[in-house]
């Protein structure tokens, strides 16, 4: 019944991170094979919705100190030093390496790739392709992958769980969404890249494919999730679908008013307003700022009353139309079309929109896990470079580092291993925890797949949105706890085999319940307020307690255990985070 | 905000239990801004588990959610239902063998997507030490638009061509071929004639233009396809005249 597949190394997710270790793998040793399993086709992957743009060092007037100085304490001293100075040195590279591929990059009047200024950027060093960047970067490596055989892709393939055998990861079991059919993927290593878990959260810039599928498979796997409690809100998002307006349209000299036309960014230790574009100021602070400043907006009654919510202003028309069109196509576009707003006449309506998972499968410098066999790289992972909250740009070019050292990694292992593990094991192993044939066989107790995901989507925005208190975090606790223990209640309605989305949703709810659980918990734990994590309750950043990364562990039938690691600091004391002021 | 009642038939087929497709009628609540994804979502949510479609981004970048809405190829998360009579009729992409209710089976596509050396074949191997390749804008613009494809297949739905004969490599994967041909870091243009200039590439081209109206980000595949005929000629004129070029 079980289908085996035996090959070197099995890849999870086909989005940037994935595809960079595909080609990373196949570059070292065209003899081994890969299989690149994804529940979507490549092109599909949410690293197509980037926009804005990738960093990394490109002119004169910068410096990886810079780039690294920008990281860290944008991510209020929550990154790993050691991996931020790594990724900024690694990250230049990667990106002409991206260009030697194709990759379309926006170029100067003398044919050099351009770079525009981003959100906590003393200099300008974001590579962009108009504002469309993950679009095209993502084009650029599934077409580039197609040069290499050894990468064999299974498209629409959904994994389930990690295959582990004496302390070794040694397979994946994955659902192939066409015919039904449950396969073994028995592999030497295997590399998780499947992006976030923005899904958890009612509102966001995350496509329908985001639900931690992932970040769960690891954590029932025993590996750590790190740094949960760390969700970006993006200040940009367009009411009602949340679809992203690019940190780009500031990075081009967009700005922010309230209801009466007023900077308001100003009263939030960003300004002064003026003069403007200013790096590192007013628009351009970092996004836990500017959403933490709407929520103080909306609060005094400054915003503005819609239908989807309130909202205020992201102004364009200043940079006039032959600009727009040049540099933020895609976002008149999407303003137009979706909000009937036109940027070049009226300001886009706009307010903060889950964006982005800090958190995730906890990984070294290397992208390993703590599971030996088992890489992660990507949204999915926390190496960590993001800390407490990711600079913009820096996401885009983390999939290309760390996409390419789990490939490397995994391909040394796979080389060093000296056979595969036993497939009667395996096969064992599979067919104990077929969640799929539970599904298929179970009557439920009357708890609806819909259902319960809109009350785990109500109890993340309640518990867990941008300000938080041990009362909202502590009520979204129980409702989760409650939640987990419905989930076996479900039901499916659809028994069809062939592309049950009936069943590959009940599968993504389990892995959201897993992960938003993760989320809730870390965010109790910790009791005090540092970058995207603010707590009302305790509203100082306490260095002397939680200068550390919190790592939630799986239970499977209670609350997770957390417990600590300290942050590596290497070179940057912990310092105060200081944006807006004169400098320039 | 006001609510209207459409009718959205949709095309069901389960392969395991079905002979033969049928529509499906639902009647479904809508919000004056929703996209008719939207009203799908709808339906899997409110009042069917039963139905299968493919969809992510919800911004028509990610390409999954083409469907044929009221007989036209369409990104059913770009298509609003304000623009759209009452009863709505849903259909799987057409030219495409069914897999289930509106998803499709891709594999053909696929495959010409990738037959066609969709890959920069540089002039000369420079290492990445060496930095980039200079390209200036102008030489950017004269292959961008058709970097701007999907491959949400939308043109393959719409062309006649395909219908008629589905060995034609068609219109995205022919214009993704045009893209690299005329990228200034690119020497692939022969390696890629063997598909592009075949019997089943650009001559098989009709040039209805279908392919250009319904494509929905402006890339404009039946130029391609035009401009390849174009190059193509010349070289069946000129390469036996001038020895040792290289296409």
């Amino acid at each position: 019944m079980l289908k085996m597949i035996t090959t070197d190394v099995v890849i999870v997710g086909a989005g940037g991170a994935g595809l960079r270790a595909a080609i990373a793998i196949a570059e070292t040793n065209a003899d081994l094979s890969i299989a690149l399993l994804s529940k979507v086709y490549p092109m599909r992957s949410h690293t197509v919705a980037a926009e804005g743009g990738a960093a990394g060092v490109a002119k004169d007037n910068d410096s990886l100190d810079n780039h690294f100085n920008d990281t860290v304490s944008g991510g209020d001293w929550l990154c790993d030093q050691d991996a931020v100075d790594l990724f900024v040195k690694e990250a230049p590279r990667e990106l002409t390496q991206m260009e030697h591929w194709g990759c379309p990059w926006s170029r100067e009047p003398d044919g050099h790739v351009a770079v525009r200024p981003f959100g906590g950027m003393k200099v300008e060093r974001t590579w962009y392709a108009a504002d469309k960047t993950g679009f095209h970067m993502l084009h650029t490596l599934f077409q580039t992958s197609l040069k290499y055989p050894a990468i064999e892709r299974y498209d629409e393939f959904y994994s389930t769980d990690l295959l582990v055998v004496d302390g070794q990861c040694r397979g994946v079991t994955a659902l192939e969404m066409r015919t039904g059919q449950m396969h073994v993927f028995r592999a030497k290593a295997v590399i998780i890249a499947t992006g976030g878990a923005g899904r958890i959260f009612p509102f966001t810039t995350n496509g329908a494919i985001k639900t931690g599928d992932g970040m769960a498979m690891a954590y029932r796997a025993g590996v750590a999730l790190k740094d949960m409690e760390f969700v970006q809100y993006h200040p940009t998002g367009l009411p009602g679908t949340g679809i992203l307006i690019t940190e780009g349209s500031r990075g081009e000299g967009g700005i922010l008013v309230n209801k009466d036309g007023y900077r308001y960014l100003q009263d939030y230790d960003l300004g002064p307003p003026d003069p403007w574009p200013r790096k590192k100021a007013m628009e351009l602070g970092p996004r836990d700022r500017l959403s933490q400043a709407f929520w103080h907006e909306q609060k005094k009654g400054r915003t503005i009353d819609t239908p989807h919510g309130d909202v205020v202003h992201l102004d364009l028309r200043h940079l006039g139309e032959k600009r727009i069109d040049e540099r933020l196509p895609m976002v008149r576009d999407l303003a137009t079309s979706y909000i009937g707003v036109d940027p070049v006449d009226a300001p886009i309506p706009v307010r903060p929109v889950v964006h982005y998972t800090m958190g995730g499968i906890d990984t070294d410098i290397d992208a390993k896990t703590s599971l030996k066999g088992l890489f992660a790289a990507g949204e999915c992972a926390c190496v960590s470079i993001n800390g407490a909250n990711r600079l913009g740009s820096n996401s885009l070019t983390e999939l290309l580092v760390f996409g390419k050292r789990a490939g490397l990694g995994a391909a040394a292992l796979a080389m060093a291993e000296s056979g595969h593990a036993d497939a009667t094991a395996l096969r064992e192993q599979a067919a104990a925890g077929d969640q799929v044939g539970r599904l298929f066989q179970t009557a439920g107790g009357g708890e609806s797949i819909v259902g319960l995901r809109r009350e785990m989507n109500a109890t993340m925005e309640a518990g867990a949105g941008i300000y938080r208190t041990e009362d909202s975090l502590s009520e979204s606790c129980a409702v989760m706890n409650d939640l987990r223990r419905r989930y076996a209640d479900i039901a499916l309605e659809d028994k069809s085999n062939v592309y049950n989305t009936d069943l590959v949703q009940a599968l993504e709810l389990g892995a959201m319940i897993d992960v938003a659980g993760a989320v809730i918990v870390s965010a109790l734990a910790r009791k005090e307020s540092r970058g995207s994590h603010q707590r009302l309750d305790y509203v100082a950043r306490d260095d002397a307690a939680y200068l550390k990364h919190s790592l939630a562990h799986y239970e499977p039938d209670s609350d997770p255990r957390i417990d600590y690691r300290d942050v590596v600091i290497t070179r940057s004391a912990p310092g105060a985070r200081v944006y807006g002021g004169d400098q320039k | 905000m006001t609510e209207r009642h459409v009718q959205l038939e949709i095309l069901r087929y389960d392969p395991e239990t079905d002979e033969v497709p049928s529509f499906q009628t639902y009647r479904v609540p809508c919000q004056e801004d929703w996209v008719v994804l939207d009203a799908i979502n709808y339906v899997k949510d409110e009042m069917d588990r039963s139905l299968s479609y493919r969809w992510s981004c919800h911004m028509a970048v990610c390409g999954s959610c083409g469907m044929m809405i009221n007989g036209e190829p369409m990104l059913s998360c770009k298509a609003f239902v304000r623009d759209l009579p009452d009863k709505i009729r849903i259909e799987p992409l057409a030219n495409f063998p069914i897999e289930r209710d509106l998803v499709v089976v891709m594999d053909d596509f696929m495959d010409k997507l990738s037959s066609v050396k969709p890959y920069l074949v540089a002039r000369r191997d420079k290492p990445v030490d060496d930095g980039e390749h200079l390209q200036l804008p102008a030489q950017l613009k004269k292959f961008k638009q058709y970097t701007l494809c999907i491959n949400c297949t939308l043109c393959y739905s719409a062309c006649p061509q395909y219908a008629h004969d589905e060995t034609f490599v068609g219109p995205a994967a022919l214009a993704l071929a045009h893209r690299y041909n005329l990228d200034s870091r690119d020497v692939g243009r022969a390696a890629r004639a063997d598909v592009v200039a075949s019997n089943d590439g650009i001559w098989e081209c009709s040039f209805v233009g279908a392919c250009s109206d319904v494509c929905p980000h402006g890339v404009d595949p039946a130029a391609a396809i035009q401009q390849t005929k174009i190059a193509s000629t010349l070289d069946y004129f000129i390469e036996p005249l001038t020895p040792g070029r290289k296409g």
